[in-house]
């Protein structure tokens, strides 16, 4: 750090402050580790982001840009300066909170100081000036429409919009999240947050190479030379087994490297000690020695047959191949009246959430040997905890994991990422022990979408009934298993589309290659699968002369179709309303297109539309929550969910399902989320189950308070509950109450050992599903969840820039628990389906960093209509599925197809980057 | 430990760099930091600092609109990019510099970072080299020994290099009065992936000077992101002159641009840059040609 430290005397919200810093100290580090006001949030430290916005004298700055030496005399303004004097919203955060403008909320206090510089210098700004006044803000949940309405209702005076809905009705209406207030108050604590002072740092040193081995040497002139360096872990450092991964048969991940390494990125060795001295390590002071070796960079490198076998139990380092077959598809496609194929390849993408790894741990002493606590950003804080337990070789009791608040998974935080290195690092040293990634070891680290290649050909009749089709993706799942396996096993079912088709063959192989482990990312292959049927799709229905609506809407699945795997859909499957709510909007669109066509030889408009299907919940697998509702001795109500927010809305959907079950207004439910000392197993947020299984597991568990109630008080089904101190009052329609005396109640046990809880309510719930033969047939999913988005585009000819005017989605989401919160799913599954479709390719060593790794600004957003399509699941809780991954299926096929339609060419190799399409234009052209 | 200066005073800013001329520790400058401190994510380096934010009188534009239009602006080395595209009151000649100002990073960096660190930084992209070297800019560097000027095309002599010497202070941006009776227009045209927050894939930026009967005295081009330094357009400036801003959009070539050399990379291949360039052009002068 340059300089030493000086003192600096400036405002801060109002208040003189006098501090001595490093001068080249980052304002964001000055702010969050010397002031301890972490409402400021780092999410790149290159003003790539704009996480950590604060105001600099009025004018909206990146804190991780300004050096503290510069502050002398100024006045800084942070999110914890916005509330009210009383510690209450802001009109500005109260907006965010009404409009659903914040999700996982870790770009909201940034989000927040440039809209209070934006409504500062220009009042009356038009949505255009607003989008000018964000566009330094990155967002990867919302898809930024809420925040810019949440703007617009500040400059135009609108007051707050939704009201309290009444005790017993509140699944169904718009609330505000549950857990939103301290996200719009800079409040709520993220992994990175909440650290002990006198943690220890561990920082990994990664492999710069895709494929080596190595060999660690002395490391005693290491730790000399650097007194704060505590400790240097390396793999003979692990206490337990040194392999971790989702499957029991994928535990091919090591904490720390032994020997080799397959990916860049991976973690070697691992410096612990204090946080300055860490940070002062140059890498190559570290005695390693490498050998590089030549990596596995393709699919067809790696299938080459004198191709290096990168894990011993993956033979021509297949990992896992899929399979779905119904019928005999190459009769029927033979027999076809009109036949088409395609092929499609996509690339690595990045999750992107702007809060990075993070957390912390320590070991804790206890009777039954030590234990150790996590506190980190996680979507699957059960299965973290029984990871942490292998690597450390204890038992999973010993190991507590308490999720932080998660700026942002999307799937990327389903796999381990700081977890096992604080956890070695605290077990060794008995010192807390923090991490947080920088921005491009979040990237090379972490875990990445599938780049999958995949080919389909199918045929239909002359009068438009789909025939049979043939589809083949093999998917580059990287240097580990991960997910590979859910990816290789989810894609056959969906792989044909959400179609009724004669016959069917779908398979898949998941391949090992020297690039990132592909895991887990919105929609498991799906995404990538839909591109493909859905170009075939349209590829038939051209073949035909048929419009792409109604053949999709002809072949849909419905009602009582029978599916490839020989599910029959039995309720519940509103793919056809979605088709027919999108058909005016369809043909209004197509017309506009075709009107403005003949106007400009220069950008031409098109529009396309994509229809999809999803399984909610594990493949043909058991995915069971448990969810606990208890009333405390003081008459507080309290729902002990597993169920982790990420952002999506999980606790406040399970909460609005638990009130209305028990017949109590959302605000008297309280919430414990997702620390395994506290609630039980509700399983990971992923496979957009938490709606559909823990909803569930909420509703059964709420109902089981109330009828322990009813019973307890010797009162009828249409008895209201009133908790009060120490006590439950409950009044029948007729005028007669009866009191429940919490004080003469024993404590009934449940997971959390400190909750002192008198009744009790327990739900369990596991989606009905069936082991899948050799041909992939079987009940893989309970529910399925539909849709179809239309995308309207306009395409720069000359220089190959797409641009999305409008999208609308239609989304059968069985029961919207809160219709904001769907829409806020929708807008952003949209937001990261553009991207997909139009910028983001994640290249090792090369786009480690959110400028050369884009994402959608608010100014790359189309206009979004959601229509929400409910058709009630009869075993969902209130009839709810899932919308968080289907919400993004349908957007990059639909925004494809626009293009085609815009342009004449299909674009097949992902991303359409202006190159691509302006390649294509030309080469069609010819 | 490290040093970190902050003078309030120009001299003792250039006596620091003197001071460090030859061998050893150079001073790394630092202004608004927006290149600094992403070049050094997750690093700490062990690094003297010149911290010349504090100097006086280096921040704002004189000239134009004030009066004194013939003897050009100068823009002081500490003006931002908010500064520039905040100062309504400059002539339609610094219009396309203005509407640069407003693509370089988000408005976080814009309030920040200084016209100079762009050039310093001397990154083939950086978005307002093109537009300063279609303005004929001069960098004004000082040292403890005096001042001297040097042409933005010789300023900058490759990727992330220039001719300052370590002893010399960036202190101001020359641009030099359009010719006289001409009626001037500039514009700015960026290609890039996405809407904000972008680097640039190709950028072009121009101005004409139009005379009294309709025809163009001068025109000025440059290109940027596709060569290791934008450059200028020469034998398009050349057939440009004399003919009327309308005609000016059908006269660009692929020839015109044959000096740039373009790199694939993750934003755009080579070809297409070298393609899109020139689509720039045509647009820019469209853009002039009302």
């Amino acid at each position: 750090m340059s300089g030493a430290p000086v003192p600096i005397a400036f405002r801060l919200n109002g208040r003189a402050v006098a501090v001595t810093s490093a001068p080249m100290r980052r304002l964001s580090e000055l702010l969050r580790d010397d002031l301890g006001l972490t409402g400021t949030k780092v999410g790149c430290d290159a003003g790539d982001c704009g996480a950590c916005t604060v105001r600099l004298d009025g004018r909206q700055v990146a804190a991780c840009l300004v050096p503290a030496g510069q502050l002398e005399g100024t006045s800084v303004e942070t999110v914890e300066g916005l509330a009210r004097p009383d510690g209450g919203p802001s009109a500005l955060q109260a907006a965010f909170l009404d409009h659903g403008a914040a999700q996982c909320g870790i770009c909201t206090p940034g989000m927040l100081m440039a809209a209070s510089d934006l409504l500062a210098t220009a009042a009356e700004a038009d949505d255009a000036t607003i989008r000018d006044g964000l566009g330094g803000v990155l967002c990867r949940c919302t898809g930024y429409r809420a925040i810019v309405e949440a703007v617009a209702a500040v400059r135009d005076g609108s007051g707050p919009t939704p009201g309290a809905a009444a005790s017993g009705k509140v699944v169904g209406a718009r609330v505000r999240k549950v857990d939103g207030l301290p996200r719009v108050l800079g409040a709520a604590r993220f992994g990175a947050d909440e650290v002990p002072l006198d943690a220890l740092a561990v920082r990994a040193i990664r492999s710069p190479h895709p494929r080596a081995r190595f060999t660690i040497g002395d490391l005693e002139p290491l730790r000399t030379r650097h007194p704060g360096l505590v400790r240097v872990l390396t793999a003979a450092d692990v206490p337990g087994e040194n392999r971790y991964g989702i499957y029991e048969t994928g535990k091919d991940q090591p904490a720390l490297a032994d020997g080799e390494v397959r990916y860049r990125g991976e973690a070697v060795a691992a410096l612990v000690g204090e946080p300055a001295a860490i940070a002062a390590i140059d890498d190559v002071e570290v005695p390693i020695e490498w050998s590089p070796l030549p990596p596995l960079t393709t699919i067809d490198d790696a299938v080459a047959p004198a191709a290096p076998r990168l894990h011993a139990e993956a033979p021509g380092n297949v990992l896992v191949r899929g399979r779905l077959a119904m019928g005999n598809p190459d009769e029927a496609i033979r027999t076809s009246a009109v036949t088409a194929a395609v092929e499609i390849e996509t690339t690595a993408l990045e999750h992107a959430y702007i809060e990075p790894e993070a957390g912390w741990a320590r070991r804790v002493p206890g009777h039954s040997g030590d234990r150790l606590e996590l506190a980190v950003s996680t979507q699957s804080p059960y299965m973290d905890r029984d990871e942490v337990a292998r690597i450390l070789g204890i038992r999973p009791d010993q190991v507590r994991i308490i999720p932080t608040a998660c700026g942002g998974g999307f799937g990327g935080k389903l796999d381990l990422g700081v977890h096992p290195l604080i956890a070695l690092a605290a077990w060794h040293t008995g010192r807390p022990v923090r991490a947080t990634w920088t921005r491009p070891e979040s990237m090379a680290a972490s875990t990445k979408r599938h780049p999958a290649r995949i080919r389909i050909s199918g045929g239909a009749t002359a009068d438009g009934r789909l025939t049979g089709v043939r589809t083949h993706g093999e998917f580059d799942t990287g240097a580990h298993a991960s997910w590979g396996p859910t990816v290789a096993n989810r894609v056959p079912v969906h792989a044909t589309g959400p179609y009724e088709w004669q016959a069917v063959l779908a398979t898949t192989a998941a391949i090992h290659t020297n690039n990132p482990p592909s895991g887990a990312f919105r929609g498991f292959g799906v995404p990538q699968a839909a591109i493909a049927h859905e170009a075939l799709i349209d590829e038939l229905a051209e073949r035909l002369g048929a419009d792409p609506l109604e053949l999709r809407l002809r072949n849909a699945l419905r009602a009582g179709s029978v599916t490839a795997s020989g599910q029959v859909l039995r309720a519940s499957a509103g793919l056809p309303a979605c088709l027919e709510a999108l058909r005016p909007r369809w043909r209004r669109l197509r017309d506009e297109a075709a009107a403005h066509r003949a106007g400009d030889e220069r950008r031409r408009r098109g529009v396309g539309i994509a229809a999809m299907w999803y399984g909610i919940g594990n493949t043909a697998l058991p995915n069971p929550s448990t969810i606990e509702i208890g009333v405390s001795r003081d008459g507080r109500v309290t729902l002990f969910s597993g169920a982790v927010d990420i952002g999506q809305g999980a606790s406040t959907v399970v909460a609005q399902i638990a009130a209305d079950a028990l017949g109590l207004p959302l605000e008297r439910v309280e919430i414990v989320s997702g620390d395994t000392a506290r609630t039980a197993d509700a399983g990971k947020s992923s496979a957009s189950r938490q709606t559909f299984v823990s909803g569930n597991a909420a509703r059964l568990a709420a109902a089981d308070l109330r009828r322990q109630i009813l019973q307890l008080g010797e009162v009828g089904p249409d008895v209201e509950i009133e908790p009060a101190p120490g006590r439950l009052l409950l009044r029948e329609p007729g005028g007669r109450a009866a009191v429940i005396e919490l004080g003469e109640l024993p404590v009934v046990p449940v997971t959390d050992a400190t909750a002192d809880v008198v009744l009790a309510g327990r739900g369990f719930f596991d989606p009905e599903t069936t082991e899948l033969d050799a041909d992939g047939q079987g009940v893989p999913y309970q529910t399925y969840a539909f849709g179809a988005q239309v995308a309207a585009v306009e395409v720069d000819l000359e220089l190959g820039t797409t641009m999305v005017r409008t999208i609308v989605a239609a989304h059968d989401v069985g029961r919207a628990i809160n219709p904001q919160g769907v829409e806020g799913q929708i807008h952003g599954g949209i937001a990261q389906g553009l991207g997909m479709a139009l910028m983001e390719a994640y290249v090792p060593g090369r786009t480690e960093n959110l400028h050369d790794y884009l994402i959608p600004t608010v100014g790359d957003m189309p206009e979004i209509e959601c229509i929400l399509i409910e058709d009630p699941d009869p075993a969902g809780p209130y009839g709810a599925k899932g919308v968080g991954e289907p919400a993004l299926i349908p957007t990059a096929p639909a925004i494809l197809a626009a293009i085609r339609d815009a342009t004449g060419v299909r674009i097949t190799t992902l991303p359409a980057s202006p190159d691509r399409v302006r390649a294509a234009i030309v080469a069609a052209s010819r | 430990m490290a040093a970190y200066l902050r003078p309030s005073a120009l001299p003792d800013a250039l006596e620091a760099l003197a001071s460090r001329a030859t061998g050893g520790r150079g001073w790394v400058v630092v202004a608004g930091a927006t290149d600094h401190y992403p070049a050094r994510v997750g690093r700490v380096p062990d690094e003297d600092v010149l911290d010349v934010s504090a100097l006086g009188g280096l921040r704002g534009i004189i000239g134009g609109a004030t009066g004194t239009a013939e003897s050009g602006w100068r823009i002081g080395a500490l003006t931002t990019w908010s500064d520039l595209a905040d100062a309504d009151d400059l002539p339609p000649l610094f219009a396309g510099l203005r509407r640069a100002a407003r693509t370089i990073g988000g408005l976080q960096v814009q309030n920040r970072a200084t016209l100079a660190g762009n050039l310093c930084n001397a990154s083939p992209a950086a978005d307002g080299v093109p537009n300063l070297l279609a303005l004929d800019a001069a960098v004004e560097l000082a040292s403890a020994s005096g001042v001297r000027r040097v042409p933005l095309g010789e300023f900058i002599v490759g990727n992330r290099r220039t001719v300052r010497r370590p002893e010399e202070l960036v202190t101001g941006i020359l641009v030099p009065p359009p010719l006289a009776d001409t009626t001037v227009r500039s514009a700015f045209e960026k290609l890039g992936s996405r809407a904000y927050l972008v680097i640039s894939i190709a950028m072009v930026a121009a101005i004409l000077e139009v005379d009294r009967e309709g025809r163009i005295a001068r025109a000025r081009l440059a290109v940027g992101a596709c060569s290791e330094v934008a450059e200028r357009l020469t034998a398009l400036e050349t057939e440009l002159r004399g003919r009327r801003p309308a005609e000016a959009p059908a006269i660009p070539r692929s020839d015109h641009l044959a000096t740039l050399s373009p790199i694939d990379d993750v934003r755009g291949s080579a070809a297409y840059r070298q393609d899109a360039a020139l689509v720039l052009v045509r647009r820019a002068l469209e853009a002039l040609a009302g």
